[in-house]
């Protein structure tokens, strides 16, 4: 029986496909975590963490690159969220005209399919020149919430809709306007959507190295974060930038692939809290 | 005695899109009564309830066309402010719906949009209303707790409290019952003969012994058009159209 | 009936909501017309025909500079074929078996996994790439240099995996299951109803899968710039070369405000937005056909 013995070929090599695919897609995510784990641990030490860069003392810390990676998610997410939260309850909530929620959710999805550099580019004129910020963290945090924007609109228009519409029945019911709906009874409902969703966006920001490289500077020494004038004229590397940075125009891979520990663990960290805020309920 | 019939619909018609769900109905809901609609499922009874505060208008595509007043004014004209409408004409739905807040908060929560803020007034509301509903006893030690906590029947006396707490004056229910177990069904039930003293209610209700038991006047709507209203016991013993009688001796439904 | 005290604030809510909304929509219009507005005088003084189809990119010869961007564009799109057609052929696999094949908690632990791979920053791969990657090849191959369209491309699928797997196991996942009982009950395999059944039922999200892979290798910058070589040379697998996203990158720090060089690099973002918006419009309609379907 011929035609039964191909099939049954056919049919083993079916079922090893999928395995083997698999296989390789884990073996890939355990070579390239093993392969930073293995060359950048040892360079890793809490000194690097806490330290900053000094070529004259021959010293090696990435603190202040932490730090600007910390400032950059926190005012990116602060400029995204509340006009990302903002649109998506327009978008879910009120939407009277069809068609403009057409374009805005075109826009959105546009926006999150173009490439970082074409961020960077319009980053660097818009906000570096014709804003005057020149290179500096804010104007990069500014230019990656318009990035983020369509992750944080995602997130809540999902959570927006797992709010159950017996909740702005009852609050309308009651004489509350739609705005007051919103706020009182349905964005708290959607709180975990959104917090989740807003942590999807920390994780493109941590991971984003193009934009800032050419909006943000490339500094490695500390700055001053402790007044206005400071926080505005701030420049910097962010972790990701570090990194590029020592592995391409230093050659310090000691460096690099420590800096890549410390993003692996981030990105890690961020997933798992990604998981455990959106799943509970 | 002389009865003032405090809403009216003069030859309503109602559309979802282009299914009519109800034809040229004409209507008075009187003051201080309780109304109840009856009729089988889908005979826009539902639809009717919801005109009264214009919770229809969270259905896109709806039309509305006749005359619907309340007090005399045009429900559906444009200068109607809704919320206020709305804080007038109160309304228990079907699913208890509480807030995933406090039994305090969920209370407090119409009174507040409604621009009370003042503490000591807001606990006296929240007592008042809780006492209203017949639920104070039961939860007045844990006006702090979610209100998702509550069973079931607590729930809806929890969503009539909070009804109660904004001052209206005609409660809307619909099939405020139906989700219940009949221990918190007749609780329900009491508290609708004694809330009728301060409230005009209108219920729809798919159970017509509960209309009998509660209601003052009764509605019979089938296939968008209402067939008969009069005393409820007038329409029970002695139905004027041949349609209500076959429904309300079980020929269908 | 008298109005009541919220009503202002309901109505300056609604605009300022509808304003948040519309931020989006002036966002990408502004995006484009600054790309149109500093891509488009470098276009025009090269001539459209000499930037697409000029095969020499030598935009800081002082005297007479040229901008064809011919070897990047091609570069570009054979690097996306390529990440194509070595990573969809690991994502679909990988997305059958954690759809259908895998036990239920072992895709409980591999999905995150697969996140996990999605959420390396892209410099990482670029590092790993560069270190292991590219010496490795320069070793097996015997080349003189280990950067190459080879070494990019095999980056790119990697990057490309994590989107491909998520899209497409979702897309498996919501096959009818009553399809697959059916070819059960005719005496089909499980692994025979996957291949025949599940895929082409599930094929408009797997061709979304693909296309959304194609523009993600589009638009990857960081990671490639540190493997690829970065010379302007028409691409050929083992060669060093130049994509449109690393030719922007490459230069982008180096050429000075208002210069003809940097105008040439804005032509290239226009290149290239134009490019994502074709797959993003084409992404839309395989989308879209899947819910006809």
């Amino acid at each position: 029986m011929a035609k039964g013995r191909r099939r049954r070929a056919w049919n083993l090599l079916a079922a090893a496909l999928p395995r083997l695919g698999a296989l390789v897609t884990v073996g890939l995510l355990a070579f390239v975590a093993g392969y930073v784990l293995w060359r950048g641990l040892p360079g890793l030490s809490w000194a690097l963490l806490t330290q900053e860069e000094s070529v004259l003392h021959g010293q090696v810390g990435i603190a202040p690159c932490i730090l600007n990676t910390v400032y950059v998610i926190a005012v990116s997410l602060a400029a995204a969220l509340p006009l990302g939260v903002g649109a998506a309850v327009y978008l879910t909530e009120y939407a009277p005209r069809r068609r403009l929620a057409a374009a805005v959710e075109f826009a959105a999805e546009t926006l999150s399919g173009l490439p970082s550099i074409l961020y960077a580019m319009v980053g660097s004129i818009l906000f570096c020149t014709v804003l005057g910020l020149q290179k500096s963290l804010l104007a990069g945090s500014l230019t990656l919430a318009i990035m983020t924007l369509p992750t944080v609109i995602r997130a809540t228009q999902e959570s927006l809709k797992t709010v159950p519409r017996s909740y702005r029945e009852g609050a309308l019911g009651l004489g509350a306007g739609k705005w007051r709906t919103v706020r009182t009874v349905v964005l708290p409902s959607s709180v975990r959507g959104i917090a989740a969703g807003c942590i999807l966006a920390a994780g493109r920001v941590v991971g984003e190295s193009a934009v800032l490289l050419y909006t943000a500077g490339l500094s490695t020494a500390m700055q001053d974060f402790s007044s206005l004038s400071g926080l505005v004229k701030a420049s910097g590397s962010t972790l990701t930038v570090a990194l590029y940075v020592y592995a391409k125009e230093r050659s310090d891979f000691t460096t690099a692939f420590a800096v890549a520990t410390v993003l692996l663990f981030l990105t890690v960290l961020l997933n798992l809290t990604a998981g455990a805020v959106g799943r509970r309920r | 005695m002389k009865e003032k019939d405090i809403i009216k619909a003069r030859n309503l018609d109602f559309f979802y899109g282009r299914a009519q769900a109800l034809r040229h109905v004409t209507a008075a809901i009187p003051a201080g009564r309780v109304t109840a609609l009856i009729g089988p499922s889908g005979c826009g009874k539902s639809t009717f309830l919801r005109t009264l505060n214009r919770m229809s208008d969270l259905v896109e595509g709806t039309r509305v066309e006749g005359s619907l007043t309340f007090h005399g004014e045009e429900v559906f004209s444009p200068n109607v402010d809704v919320t206020e409408l709305r804080r007038r004409v109160g309304m228990v739905f079907q699913k208890p719906n509480p807030f995933p807040m406090s039994i305090y908060d969920n209370v407090a929560y119409g009174p507040r949009t409604h621009g009370r803020w003042n503490r000591a007034a807001l606990d006296d509301i929240v007592e008042r209303s809780l006492r209203a509903a017949a639920i104070w006893d039961e939860v007045k030690d844990c006006l702090k707790k979610d209100a998702l906590g509550l069973s079931g029947g607590q729930q809806q006396r929890v969503c009539i409290a909070r009804a109660l707490a904004v001052k209206p004056e005609v409660l809307l229910m619909d099939e405020a019952t139906s989700a219940l177990d009949p221990i918190s069904t007749a609780r329900i039930e009491d508290l609708i003969l004694e809330l009728r003293e301060h409230y005009t209610i209108v219920m729809v209700t798919h159970n017509m012994q509960q209309a009998l038991r509660v209601s003052d006047k009764t509605a019979f709507f089938l296939l968008g058009e209402l067939v008969e209203i009069g005393d409820t016991e007038t329409l029970f013993s002695m139905p004027r159209d041949k349609r209500t009688e076959d429904y309300i001796t079980g020929r269908f439904g | 009936m008298r109005k009541s005290r919220e009503r202002p604030g309901e109505l300056f809510m609604g605009v300022l909501l509808a304003a948040c909304a519309l931020a989006a929509v002036v966002f990408l219009l502004l995006i484009a017309l600054y790309l149109i507005l500093a891509g488009l005088p470098a276009i025009r003084k090269a001539g459209l025909g000499e930037f697409l189809l000029g095969t020499v990119w030598d935009s800081t010869n002082a005297e007479a500079p040229r901008f064809g961007i011919l070897p990047m564009l091609l570069t570009s799109l054979w690097g996306a074929a390529g990440a194509v057609v070595l990573g969809v052929p690991v994502g679909f696999f990988t997305a059958v078996y954690l759809a259908k094949a895998a036990p239920r908690p072992l895709a409980r632990v591999l999905r995150p996994a697969v996140s996990l791979l999605a959420g390396i920053p892209s410099v990482v791969y670029g590092l790993v790439g560069m270190c292991a990657l590219v010496p490795a090849l320069r070793a097996a191959l015997d080349l003189p240099a280990g950067d190459s369209l080879l070494a990019a491309v095999i980056v790119l699928a990697v990057m490309i995996l994590p989107s491909v797997i998520d899209l497409t196991t979702t897309a498996l996942e919501a096959v009818p299951r009553e399809y697959e009982e059916g070819s059960l009950a005719l005496g089909a395999t499980e692994a025979e109803t996957w291949l025949r059944v599940s895929a082409p039922a599930a094929r408009s999200g797997i061709a979304a899968a693909v296309v959304l892979g194609v523009g993600r290798a589009l638009g990857e910058a960081m990671a490639i710039l540190m493997v690829a070589g970065n010379v302007p040379n028409m691409p050929g697998l083992l060669r060093s070369v130049r994509f449109l996203t690393t030719g922007i990158a490459i230069e982008m720090n180096y050429a000075s405000p208002g210069s003809l060089q940097r105008q040439a690099l804005f032509s290239i973002g226009l290149v290239l937005f134009v490019f994502i918006l074709l797959v993003n419009l084409l992404l839309n309609r395989t989308l879209k056909g899947r819910k006809g379907a």
